[in-house]
């Protein structure tokens, strides 16, 4: 092979090198990083429903829950929690829930993200019911209360007495096919 | 014989034109050495703004928001514009003439590769003057900083990134490509000379870790402007997944700047030892282990984001191991100048001042690798004083050292003696005096990149300001000795100018024509 050739082989083989780890830190880093925090329970992301298996109730302890919400930029919606905090016993399920407002003209689509802190504890906090698990439409000035159901495991270390638990709500009417109406 | 190139004397159009369309490895060597110097002094003169800035506590001379401008672009222009362009220039100008090959095996990749740096950096500068200022987010831009909460101006900077990694690609490919495919008959692997063995080795670490930055500069673009949430934890991203792709690219961009350096320190103390290099094969394996480990510590950077223990000890260690390979280098510089016939010429001097504080913050490195005292250090000056011993006395004094050491190869003349070594005194004092005192303001708790301090740092705030203005003094000192050298220097004719020099370099005219090796030399 001449001298040329070899230089080129060579350059693309590098170059094909160099896009692959482009894509690596775009498509595989992100996806590892998210399942690795699911396995480990690090990263502050709540689970999927939860089952309740255990009943038993610790009442010798008391753990502070306190709820917070925000709106993303984009999200004109008036959102809160009903409540600022509740004290709950790890083991006995809780209801509570947040309010949502459709101040717009419009018909929306929006979606509730999780997120707790302290954000390793995330394993500890069971949701058995949760408006975050589907899509939330709301048709234009419509409101609604939206429920929670959670479970502190009673396995949560000792060392913690407080959680707080955010939602975020976005937008996702652009990302939703089927009409506000069918939805509700 | 090739013919030569144009000089003024042909007209400014020829002139330029050669400069502009060169596929030759010495003139573009050359022009990434003037732009890195010319960055240098950039990033140079922002590092005077904010030490000025901080002389005394209080706001005296710039706002707070162009404080952080100033923080954010002093370390973005010195890391990204002076010392890896200038590395690039050394390795473009001493890597053919080290393995006997007639060119770079990539000219014209070579050229676009350095033409696409000055608009790149032209960007980057673009944004102070834009509303809202320029990049205010610190060099190492963590979301949502950069994201959610970065001046407008932020999509010009990741573009400039984009810009940057795609020269550094480029160029990294090339001298790839000229190590494997160039080298002259009988120069196998193990006898390069070590500049060329830790060059390749960083070639590689770039071509692994430049596309990581440009993906996590394409993802704050997309953030910023398509709606995902990559790192926006509101739409279930997470900011600390920034910092983990940052710090991917990060720690080997670390070594990226420092090897390098090792590769000149290797050749230039030989030199001025008369001895060859202690330990040869065991400084290729130490480079080589040096680069494989860089790539499994990066969440060193990160003990406070709230990471489980077990990775805390796995990171502290893993960090820790590095000093081994480290050490072993150290070891074959002192190794090899013991019972040498030493003399201490300029570009010795600055060796054996890397060696010395290049050690110095390797051991503040330790220091901040126990996860457990970080805790106190994180973002402290205790931190900043740490990484510029190891950038400043490491990667810019062995360039000074090099520059020093290949000047009279490059244009047949001799530099000025006493004025290299009154520069190198100065050099070494004012940096001391820069950033000895920073190690005990981060001890004492100042954190690092803020516009004011408490009145109980402000006295080796001063110090540290007056001997950053004596270190920058000495670079002009530096660019005035280089401009004398080249228009009055006293001429070299004999090939090689350190009688202790060994390597295929030494073998072509003093000064080293325009064309060299067009026929392979025979390596024995």
């Amino acid at each position: 092979m001449s001298l040329a050739a070899s230089n080129r082989k060579l350059l693309i083989k590098l170059l094909l090198g160099a896009v692959a780890m482009f894509a690596f830190a775009i498509f595989v880093l992100p996806p590892i990083y998210t399942l690795f925090c699911e396995i480990t329970g690090l990263g502050g992301k709540t689970k999927g429903e939860y089952t309740a298996v255990d009943v038993r109730v610790d009442t010798s302890r008391e753990v502070t829950v306190r709820f917070v919400a925000s709106n993303n930029a984009m999200m004109p919606w008036e959102f809160r929690p009903t409540m600022d905090k509740v004290v709950v016993h790890p083991g006995e399920p809780t209801e509570i829930t947040y309010f949502a407002r459709n101040t717009t003209s419009e018909d929306m689509v929006s979606q509730a993200i999780p997120s707790l802190v302290p954000n390793n504890m995330a394993d500890y906090f069971h949701k058995t019911e949760c408006f975050c698990f589907e899509n939330q439409p709301l048709a234009a000035g419509d409101h609604a209360e939206l429920k929670l159901v959670f479970i502190i495991d009673p396995d949560l270390p000792a060392s913690v007495n407080s959680m707080t638990l955010s939602y975020t709500l976005f937008d996702i009417t652009d990302r939703t096919a089927v009409p506000v109406a069918q939805i509700q | 014989m090739a013919h030569g190139p144009a000089t003024l004397a042909d007209g400014w159009k020829a002139y330029i034109s050669r400069w502009v369309f060169t596929t030759n490895h010495k003139d573009i060597g050359t022009l990434y050495l003037w732009f890195s110097f010319a960055m240098f002094i950039l990033g140079g003169a922002f590092a005077m703004i904010i030490r000025a800035e901080l002389f005394q506590p209080g706001m005296q001379l710039i706002k707070p928001e162009f404080f952080n401008q100033m923080t954010t672009m002093h370390g973005l222009v010195m890391v990204f514009g002076a010392i890896m362009p200038a590395f690039v220039g050394l390795a473009n100008w001493m890597i053919p003439l080290m393995i006997g090959a007639p060119d770079m095996a990539l000219p014209r990749m070579n050229n676009l590769s350095f033409w696409i740096l000055p608009f790149a950096f032209a960007i980057l500068t673009s944004t102070l003057f834009m509303e809202g200022g320029g990049p205010n987010f610190g060099w190492t831009f963590y979301a949502p900083l950069s994201t959610t909460y970065a001046p407008e101006s932020v999509n010009f900077f990741i573009f400039a990134i984009h810009i940057m990694g795609a020269s550094s690609i480029m160029g990294s490919i090339n001298i790839i490509a000229t190590v494997m495919n160039m080298r002259a008959p009988g120069m196998t692997y193990m006898k390069m000379p070590l500049f060329v063995w830790t060059w390749v080795i960083t070639a590689f670490l770039l071509v692994a870790v430049m596309p990581v930055l440009a993906g996590a500069v394409t993802m704050m673009l997309m953030d910023i402007n398509f709606g995902t949430s990559f790192f926006n934890a509101a739409g279930g991203g997470d900011p600390v997944l920034f910092q983990h792709v940052f710090w991917f690219f990060g720690h080997p961009e670390v070594y990226i700047i420092i090897l390098p350096a090792f590769g000149v320190v290797s050749q230039i103390i030989p030199t001025f030892s008369r001895k060859p290099l202690f330990g040869y094969s065991s400084m290729v394996y130490a480079t080589a282990a040096i680069a494989f480990l860089s790539f499994v510590v990066w969440a060193h950077h990160m003990f406070t984001v709230g990471m489980p223990i077990a990775g805390e000890l796995y990171f502290m260690y893993a960090t820790m191991l590095i000093a081994v390979p480290t050490g072993v280098k150290v070891f074959n510089w002192i190794t090899t100048m013991y019972k040498g016939s030493l003399t201490f010429e300029t570009p010795m001097l600055f060796s054996i001042a890397f060696v010395i504080l290049f050690t110095f913050g390797g051991f503040t490195g330790l220091m901040l690798s126990i996860a457990a005292a970080d805790m106190q250090y994180h973002d402290t000056y205790f931190v900043v004083a740490h990484f510029h011993y190891v950038m400043v006395a490491g990667a810019v004094f062995s360039g000074t050292a090099a520059i020093y050491y290949w000047l009279p190869k490059w244009c047949g003349k001799m530099y000025n003696e006493t004025m290299g070594q009154v520069q190198f005194w100065v050099a070494f004092v004012g940096f001391n005096i820069a950033f000895m005192p920073q190690h005990f303001l981060g001890l004492a708790g100042m954190p690092r990149r803020y516009a004011d301090y408490g009145l109980q740092f402000a006295d080796w705030n001063m110090v540290s300001s007056v001997g950053a203005f004596i270190y920058g003094g000495a670079q002009i000192m530096l660019l005035f000795n280089v401009i004398m050298t080249i228009r009055n220097g006293k001429p070299v004719a004999d090939e090689k100018v350190w009688e202790g020099a060994e390597g295929l370099e030494w073998t072509v005219a003093t000064p080293a024509p325009y064309h060299t090796f067009a026929k392979p030399p025979q390596v024995k």
